[in-house]
């Protein structure tokens, strides 16, 4: 059972819709009880760092995550603020994030050539994939995925990036670190792209 | 490279989905749900749906048929129609919608556009824009499904909503609506230099050179279309299409 983490925060819905799309056995829960038998782990996530942490307190459930993650090695999945969360903190917010990969999440910068640039980055946008993963298996050479983003992850440790993206700049767009995973992309609205990677992320052993 | 985003802009009456011209003449044009089916098979950047009778006949969106249609919709969903309540948001982004548009509520209430951006983000909030020309060729704000002029230049009306909060401005050109006759490209011009967040130009497309202008010429961050998606050749024979991504790359390079 794949369990999509409900702390208040993002579009599970969507998610959902995908998962079952692929033939995945998902549930949406935010009960410990479901999220300690989960075989893998979705932490989806929209809207503002600080809030995101805010509430993933809130639902009391960051213990028994890190029980799953750091101890059990359960895959897990961040998407957009979801993947954010797992830095370690974030020029958005002030709160400290789960600090699981080596990482920040800071805001796009863009110099005065690339003036014209809108924030947020807003559309479908080329991956180029940096190394080989099971999430990314049988992907063509650039992908594409639907991407609402001001903000970025920067990965201190370069092994942990699967894939970047350009605006402006090449910024982190996919990561692997063990046994967590995370993508600043939507997957779940990047129909064929999005049913191929969510496929692979259910399918991997 | 990121591509502008290109978008079909299909209207619900009831529960089918029809196109107009100049926001009048419904014709019907087919089932919601099937619909989706197809333009995800076209793999469709992004899609808007807009319930166009909901605001007049003073009613909430119709919420299990936006379930139906989200549970078969792969790619980004913009739902507007009957939206005057944050719960109203609430309920649809639940649902699977990542954003929602506001037309009418948007003049009756601009506070409103703040507090859903502070609720749910900006990008989660559109602001429709709906635009008709005077016959001295004045560009005029019209709420109601085109029915009610609020006397107030979209330029204006456009940067309130950008400082109110909204994410994204889909500006709709009633006049062109179902013509088929190109994007209104001096009112879009207009208004994307005024301001800074996306604009999304609807109203007018008939191909995919029109498409290409409402972003070079126009500035459109994105284009929304109706009749160039759905209709096919001079007799206007339903039929649903979606431009090749080759394609759109070779107009926006």
């Amino acid at each position: 059972m794949i369990v999509i983490i409900d702390y208040g925060m993002g579009n599970l819905g969507s998610v959902l819709n995908m998962l079952k799309k692929v033939g995945a056995e998902a549930t949406i829960s935010s009960d410990p009880r479901i999220l300690v038998s989960a075989q893998k782990l979705i932490l989806p996530g929209v809207g503002a760092f600080d809030n995101g942490m805010k509430c993933l307190t809130k639902s009391g459930l960051i213990d028994v995550l890190r029980e799953k993650v750091l101890r059990q090695e359960t895959p897990i999945l961040g998407i957009c603020l979801g993947l954010q969360l797992f830095t370690k903190m974030s020029e958005e917010g002030s709160f400290p994030g789960l600090g699981w990969i080596d990482a920040e999440t800071i805001r796009f910068q863009f110099s005065s050539e690339s003036n014209g640039l809108k924030i947020p980055h807003m559309g479908w946008n080329e991956l180029t994939i940096k190394r080989e993963d099971s999430l990314f298996t049988g992907f063509e050479a650039s992908p594409r995925f639907y991407f609402v983003h001001s903000y970025h992850v920067r990965c201190n440790n370069q092994d942990d990036i699967l894939a970047e993206c350009f605006y402006g700049i090449n910024f982190t767009a996919a990561i692997r670190h063990r046994n967590i995973w995370g993508t600043q992309f939507h997957s779940e609205k990047s129909h064929k792209f999005g049913i191929k990677l969510l496929k692979n992320f259910t399918q991997m052993t | 490279m990121l591509l502008p985003r290109v978008m079909p802009c299909l209207l619900l009456r009831g529960t089918g989905l029809v196109k107009t011209i100049k926001f009048n003449d419904p014709t019907y044009v087919g089932d919601p749900r099937n619909a989706i089916k197809i333009f995800n098979e076209k793999e469709v950047d992004e899609l808007v749906l807009l319930d166009i009778t909901a605001t007049i006949e003073k009613r909430e969106p119709n919420y299990n048929l936006i379930s139906e249609i989200t549970s078969e919709c792969f790619m980004p969903l913009t739902y507007g129609g009957g939206i005057r309540d944050l719960h109203h948001i609430e309920k649809i982004l639940k649902l699977g919608v990542e954003k929602v548009s506001i037309n009418s509520y948007a003049v009756e209430n601009p506070e409103f556009i703040t507090r859903a951006a502070e609720a749910f983000g900006s990008q989660t909030v559109v602001v429709s824009i709906d635009v008709k020309s005077s016959p001295k060729g004045k560009n005029e704000t019209y709420i109601y499904g085109g029915r009610k002029n609020i006397g107030l230049d979209p330029v204006i009306f456009a940067r309130q909503m950008e400082n109110a909060g909204a994410g994204d401005i889909l500006l709709n050109s009633i006049d062109r609506d179902g013509t088929m006759k190109g994007y209104d490209l001096d009112m879009i011009r207009r208004v994307t230099e005024a301001i800074r967040i996306p604009v999304i130009a609807c109203g007018g497309a008939s191909s995919i050179e029109d498409i290409g202008k409402a972003v070079k010429e126009g500035g459109a961050s994105a284009a929304a279309a109706g009749s160039m998606f759905v209709f096919h050749g001079r007799h206007r024979a339903v039929l649903i299409s979606f431009p090749k991504y080759k394609e759109l790359e070779r107009i926006f390079n």
